[in-house]
């Protein structure tokens, strides 16, 4: 799983991190970072979640 | 599993968040999603925001969970509306709510091709086409939402409310046609995005708003005084405390248009457009005499089951038309999305268990979260709004702040944040943890 973030689209409303804090953080800057573009299967149903959650539509996954 | 298909009524946020979450529990139960509108579910909030200002263009505001509407593994009735609920029979009654829509006669499986975007022309709604037709369920979730609350003189030319696809189109081309004079009633979040966005395309805007802030029902004065100078250092007319009177057209035409809108001061605005943003009804008519409590949307358990619905069958309500027991707020209705899709989900989980005779899920009570953007603003609520609030970062006059919300007791019920996005979301995490008021002081100051 290969994680993009449309960083057009992202605001940095950090709900992705509230769901897979392994893989998104918004830090002091506001400005969201990913920490794992390639996260093992372990997470791969918090990253799923964190699609879902974003109100920006902002994250996309490819296999 | 009881026999029938677990029916949503509502094709949108909370709808498809419960048929996703159904369809990813259980490959095989059937289930019907049915939507008066003729469009696959769409997200709101850019209809205010990037849609209006023309940076979202249509094709982008398609929900993820029905980019392939095939995928998701349902029956979709669009352009149909749920007209009839009888709990006892489990059935419910449909037509079709626009000229070809599903429930027709001839049973076509859904209006495909005038479900996307870009087709006008089958969108016209036409009161009651096709014939009333029964839908017999298992389990049914109720998604139906909120429509905007209309002021007398709303049928004038000129006149726009903002909920829809369909509105966002017309008053997009109304902006589209070129400058204009815009009158903003009501200073809610949709009306503050409104006059924004219209406000950046260059239009000349007045906001009227009766409340002596903007937002009143979220904000305190200070947060909400700030909103008012953002809108007037952008160039917008903000007029706070008085009410409208009327809306006024030229009176020559067969076909009036809004002229102007008159105060209750005695004031009059010419204009060429006006958006009435002065809240939202939940969409529950259709369940008159279904035997379920309606008041201020369907009335919940703390599960979000419907009061006066069969536990076994139960109907199940989710996003801006249910009202249900929060344990930590009371009763409460949530317009917003994040609480759209959580609900959702939960609706989903909650009537799935109820047919496989497992336990109900815990109750729901998640803490909301909000946003909304102004011009680069960016304001988030974690929480409820509660009577006092206290500044605990930042500076209100530099509008980088972050305020809470505490409730008669002292304790904090929310959090609100001004560009200052990680704070909301972490706020969010300590309301939900419970943690106290000073706790949330130290971490977040
Ligand atoms: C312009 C705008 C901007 C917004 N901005 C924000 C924002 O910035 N942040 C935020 O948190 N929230 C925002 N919201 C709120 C958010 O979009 C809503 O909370 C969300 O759409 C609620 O989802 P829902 O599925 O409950 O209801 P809705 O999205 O209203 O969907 C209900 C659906 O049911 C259909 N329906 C109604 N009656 C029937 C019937 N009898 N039969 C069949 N179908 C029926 C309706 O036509 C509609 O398609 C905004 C809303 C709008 C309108
Ligand atoms: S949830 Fe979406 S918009 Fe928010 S920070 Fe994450 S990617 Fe960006």
């Amino acid at each position: 799983m290969k994680v993009i973030v449309d960083f057009d689209l992202c605001e940095s409303n950090a709900i992705c991190m509230a769901a897979a804090p392994e893989v998104f953080e918004v830090r002091d800057d506001d400005f969201l970072y990913v920490l794992n573009e390639n996260p093992g299967a372990e997470l791969h149903d918090k990253v799923r979640e964190a699609v879902e959650r974003c109100p920006k539509q902002a994250i996309t996954l490819e296999d | 599993m009881a026999d029938g298909p677990i029916v949503i009524v509502g094709a949108s946020l909370a709808g498809l968040s419960a048929a996703r979450t159904i369809r990813r529990a259980d490959d095989n139960v059937p289930i019907v999603l049915i939507g008066d509108e003729p469009h696959y579910p769409y997200d709101r909030p850019p209809l205010s925001k990037g849609f209006l200002a023309g940076t979202t263009p249509e094709e982008k505001l398609r929900l993820r969970a029905a980019a392939d509407p095939d995928e998701l593994g349902v029956e979709w009735r669009l352009g149909t509306a749920a007209v009839g609920l009888d709990v006892a029979q489990r059935t419910i009654t449909v037509k079709a709510s626009i000229a070809g829509g599903s429930a027709s006669t001839d049973g076509s499986a859904s209006t495909d091709g005038s479900a996307s975007f870009g087709d006008s022309a089958s969108t016209k709604k036409s009161a009651s086409t096709g014939n009333a037709e029964a839908i017999e369920f298992a389990g049914l979730i109720i998604a139906t939402g909120a429509r905007p609350r209309q002021l007398p003189g709303s049928n004038l030319q000129g006149v726009h409310v903002l909920r829809s696809l369909d509105d966002a189109r017309a008053l997009k081309t109304a902006l589209d046609d070129g400058p204009s004079r815009i009158v903003v009633i009501g200073a809610g979040f949709i009306g503050a995005e409104v006059a924004a966005t219209a406000r950046e395309a260059g239009h000349d805007v007045t906001i009227v708003e009766a409340a002596g802030a903007p937002l009143a029902r979220v904000l305190d004065t200070d947060a909400g005084m700030a909103i008012a100078d953002l809108h007037r250092e952008h160039g917008v007319d903000v007029r706070l405390g008085v009410g409208v009177s009327a809306l006024q057209s030229d009176t020559v035409l067969d076909d009036p248009a809004v002229s102007a809108v008159a105060l209750d001061d005695g004031s009059l605005i010419e204009c060429d457009i006006v958006v009435v943003g002065i809240g939202v009804i939940p969409n529950t008519d259709w369940l008159e005499g279904s035997g379920l409590t309606i008041d201020n949307g369907i009335v919940c358990d703390d599960t979000c089951v419907a009061i006066g619905s069969d536990p076994e069958h139960p109907v199940v309500a989710a996003g801006d038309v249910a009202r249900w027991d929060h344990h930590r707020y009371g009763q409460v209705r949530v317009e917003q999305w994040d609480n759209g899709v959580e609900q959702g989900a939960y609706a989903g989980t909650r009537v799935l268990a109820a047919l496989n005779g497992e336990p109900s899920p815990d109750p729901y009570g998640p803490v909301p979260w909000f946003w909304s953007d102004q011009y680069d603003r960016k304001i988030q609520l974690a929480g409820m709004p509660g009577p006092t609030t206290e500044l605990i970062h930042g500076d209100i006059a530099e509008r980088k702040f972050v305020q809470l919300y505490l409730d008669s007791d002292g304790e904090a019920v929310g959090v609100l944040a001004w560009n200052r996005p990680r704070h909301a979301i972490q706020a969010r995490q300590f309301l939900a943890d419970g943690a106290t008021a000073d706790e949330i002081r130290t971490a977040l100051a």
